[in-house]
């Protein structure tokens, strides 16, 4: 009971990093992004593959890092002007060429077959493999969200805010719009790099079928549970997500009368239903005057 | 005659509409220059060339002789030429005191960089930075509303807002899209005043205007458009005897 608990919550911090970095793009610039998955899954294949080539963990993470945050740089620098109706078309769309991509390209990364043996950060001496995993990737969330709040906190993290409410105004003070939000889309695909990475070790195997869009809405899901642009309501969202979607798996023990695969459809129902709940109740707390 | 901005043979055509014909007039340097024209005449459109947000079909735009038509938005900011938009777009989310500190040009804390690095100098930047916009804001007559979110503002002090903003980065040429439209007359006695301090502070003005008073008491020099063509310039008594200017007004056969 006590290992699966600390297994949700290595999954809640893994998804923290990528609602994080959707926050930054989403919550604090106003950039829809549904395809966020995309990102999640090439840092963990670019994970998966430094290491198997041979790259120390904390250098293969830095790359993962890297490298999701240049397909970000690619997918704002492809899209006219980052507006958001053509955004959100084509991360979406992007997300599954990428997922298509790493499931027909067997040279590349073994097709539907996947990774497998990627390994694991070396355990902390006194601690089992599993909370070792969990401390370590705690501690990274940590400063991931350090520097989410300060960068919502600081001139730069204005300058986007005031991009999410009136793009026009920004332009109109002698700031470069398009230069801003290509920076914060760049940043919120790295840090679903970092998770996607953390993910693949955990794990120690991903294949294809694991970065289906349906992880860009749980993520999304998150952001909006949290107060969209607040960092620390990004992480409590992502951990009822996780809660709902992991801790649900618990209860095919105590309840009986419905099957395994009715429960499967019956726990997104429950995700789906404490949505519309908390956004009901959101609305009716903080309506504008 | 020291002209700041000069406009030559400027077109723009929405669809079957010439929007802006021919269009051809300069602003001198240090005036105040009243632009006005029935609803329609394409004054917005022609700010909205000027400021970059939108591209002319042919002609040139010069402030300070720089030609700066097809520029980018931020890029002709950048150079000390703003504007207000005629529907205050205020942050409504952000306080007052926000929609300001957002101008300052080349903030270190406004880099993604200084959001890792030890925080010191960003601080000091912001409370210069907050005292400057308390000083626009009481030039303006918002001092007390610095902490308000700016979307509680009444109507006539989201105008004022917008040219606070406009103020904030100290610009040398200031396009003001009706800033009394919708404003209750004394704030409008108000509203003469700071753009007259603006005026004296060595700001040149062009200001799009529909109440007549405002306009032959304040500006200097008057232009007149009338379907995107400059049908008259010249001094407030000359535009008030002009022919042309009545019948555009009055809704007239071409003269």
């Amino acid at each position: 009971m006590v290992a699966y608990l600390v297994a949700i919550l290595i999954f809640a911090m893994i998804y923290g990093f990528v609602a994080l970095g959707l926050n930054i793009q989403w919550g604090l610039t106003g950039l829809i992004n549904l395809g966020q998955v995309a990102f999640f899954a090439i840092g963990a294949y670019a994970f998966a593959l430094a290491t198997h080539a041979g790259m120390p963990l904390l250098a293969a993470l830095v790359l993962a890092t890297l490298v999701s945050g240049a397909f970000g740089g690619a997918v704002a620098l492809f899209t006219p002007r980052l507006r958001e109706d053509y955004l959100a078309i084509v991360t979406l769309g992007f997300s599954e060429f990428i997922r298509l991509i790493f499931l027909n390209e067997k040279w590349l990364a073994g097709g539907p077959d996947g990774i497998a043996a990627i390994p694991r950060p070396p355990t902390i001496p006194g601690l089992d493999t599993e909370t070792s995993f969990l401390v370590v990737s705690a501690a990274l969330v940590g400063l991931a969200f350090w520097f989410s709040q300060r960068l919502a906190r600081f001139p730069i993290g204005r300058t986007l805010r005031a991009i999410r409410e009136d793009e026009t105004v920004v332009a109109s003070v002698g700031k470069p719009t398009l230069a801003y939000k290509s920076q914060a889309f760049i940043l919120g695909a790295a840090l679903a790099g970092i998770g996607g990475a953390f993910f693949a070790s955990y794990l120690t195997y991903i294949s294809p079928d694991m970065f289906g869009p349906n992880v860009s809405i749980y993520v999304l899901a998150a952001v909006l549970l949290g107060t969209q642009g607040s960092s620390l309501g990004t992480l409590a969202g992502t951990a009822v997500v996780a809660a709902l979607l992991e801790g649900t798996r618990l209860l095919k023990d105590y309840i009986t009368i419905v099957d395994g695969v009715q429960l499967a459809a019956l726990r997104l129902m429950a995700l789906g239903l404490a949505l519309m709940v908390i956004v009901v109740i959101r609305y009716r707390t903080t309506r504008s005057p | 005659m020291n002209a700041i901005l000069e406009i030559a043979g400027l077109n723009r055509r929405f669809g079957g509409l010439q929007a802006i014909d021919r269009c051809e007039f300069s602003v001198r340097k240090g005036s105040i220059t009243g632009l006005i024209g029935p609803n329609g005449a394409g004054k917005s459109t022609l700010f909205n060339i000027v400021s970059g947000f939108l591209k002319p079909d042919s002609g040139e735009v010069r402030f300070e002789g720089r030609r700066i038509d097809g520029m980018a938005p931020h890029a002709v900011a950048r150079l000390g030429l703003r504007r207000t938009f005629q529907i205050p777009r205020e942050l409504k989310r952000m306080s007052v005191l926000e929609n300001l500190m957002l101008v300052p040009e080349g903030q270190f804390g406004d880099r993604i960089l200084s959001v890792v690095l030890p925080d010191a100098r960003v601080r000091e930047e912001e409370r210069a930075n907050a005292a400057a916009a308390r000083e626009v804001l009481q030039m303006v007559g918002l001092e007390t509303k610095a902490d308000a979110p700016a979307a509680l503002l009444s109507g006539g002090q989201k105008k004022l807002l917008e040219l606070a903003r406009c103020l904030m980065s100290r610009p040398r040429l200031m396009l003001l899209d009706e800033p009394t439209a919708g404003v209750n007359p004394t704030l409008i006695r108000d509203l003469m005043d700071v753009m007259r301090q603006v005026h004296a502070s060595g700001i040149t003005l062009l200001i799009i205007e529909h109440n007549m008073n405002v306009v032959m008491e304040l500006c200097e020099r008057i232009v007149v458009l009338d379907r995107g063509h400059v049908i008259a310039a010249g001094t407030p008594s000359e535009i008030q005897e002009n022919r042309q200017v009545l019948d555009a007004y009055l809704g007239g056969a071409d003269a």
